[in-house]
């Protein structure tokens, strides 16, 4: 069985909800995550930030839901860390 | 029902989108001293009148009442939805991207709603408190004082509450605060008093 086990991705979003509420959001909706997101760019109504997402099987398509709902969009997956186990 | 059901579980998500936790507060203080303020004066008018049909005074009141409610909530819902709809584009244009199912469309299209419950209801319920002495005399209710005196007192507590209030969100001292809303309304009342004698 394949699992995500970390995923790095590139992310615009509003300014609101702040980069607390945005990966408190990302971590409740994803349990047994560690979430670090770092700011890269700051524009008048939008930042450019980079979000690390580690957990033991990591579902892309909750993550980028909530990222969209936020209002946010993902640029691009910068990163992927996947595992395997052996049969 | 469930899309009704998500929106109220976004909702402290919606407040941060927004941050419309003030914009409500301001409604509301400012609305409900409008409808104190409105009672005091038809109130105090009645009072130096001598007027004694309590029931006329109280339709009065309530017509009054409903009136700064209709008016609190149509124009809270117009200029919100508005400012909300402007809001949205603007995010929209800056993420390049239509955010109409996102927290942020839910926000544009739930806050005016919420913003004219707050406007409206704020002044109403303000102004069935101020009156209910009087509802209560004509339902031939005992009263310790005139029921008009206790509707005038009711509104300059109201008005000091109201100031209080204001007190704790600016961080200033309560009292104070609450003391220059009662300045206010006693300002008011003498002015009513002046002008109508």
């Amino acid at each position: 069985m394949v699992s995500i086990r970390r995923i790095i991705l590139d992310v615009l979003k509003p300014h609101y909800p702040d980069c607390l509420a945005f990966t408190s959001a990302i971590a409740e909706k994803s349990p047994g995550t560690r979430v670090e997101l770092t700011v890269d760019e700051i524009d008048e109504k939008t930042e450019s930030v980079v979000i690390v997402i580690e957990g033991e099987n990591l579902d892309y398509d909750v993550i980028a839901e909530v990222i969209s709902n936020m209002g946010g969009s993902v640029h691009s997956i910068d990163k992927v860390e996947v595992t395997s186990k052996a049969n | 029902m469930s899309k009704l059901h998500d929106m109220f579980k976004q909702l402290p998500l919606l407040f941060k989108i927004t941050r419309s936790r003030s914009i409500l507060r301001r409604y509301f203080v400012v609305n409900g001293f409008d409808g104190a303020l409105t009672m005091l004066g038809i109130i105090m008018g009645f009072y130096i009148s001598d007027w004694e049909n309590l029931v006329v005074i109280m339709n009065a009141c309530f017509g009054a009442a409903v009136a700064l409610g209709m008016s609190g909530l149509t124009s809270a819902y117009i200029s919100e939805s508005a400012e909300q709809k402007k809001q949205l584009s603007e995010i929209e244009q800056a993420m390049v991207k239509d955010l109409e199912n996102s927290a942020y469309g839910q926000a544009a299209r739930l806050f005016p709603f919420v913003t004219a419950a707050v406007n409206s209801l704020s002044p109403m319920v303000i102004s069935l408190i101020i009156i209910s002495p009087i509802w209560a005399a004509t339902l031939a209710l005992e009263l310790p004082f005139d029921a008009l005196e206790m509707a005038l007192l009711l509104a300059f507590a109201i008005l000091f509450i109201l100031g209080m209030f204001l007190g704790r969100i600016s961080g200033t001292y309560w009292l104070w605060s609450g003391i220059r809303t009662l300045l206010i309304a006693i300002i008011t009342a003498g002015l009513i008093y002046l002008l109508v004698s």
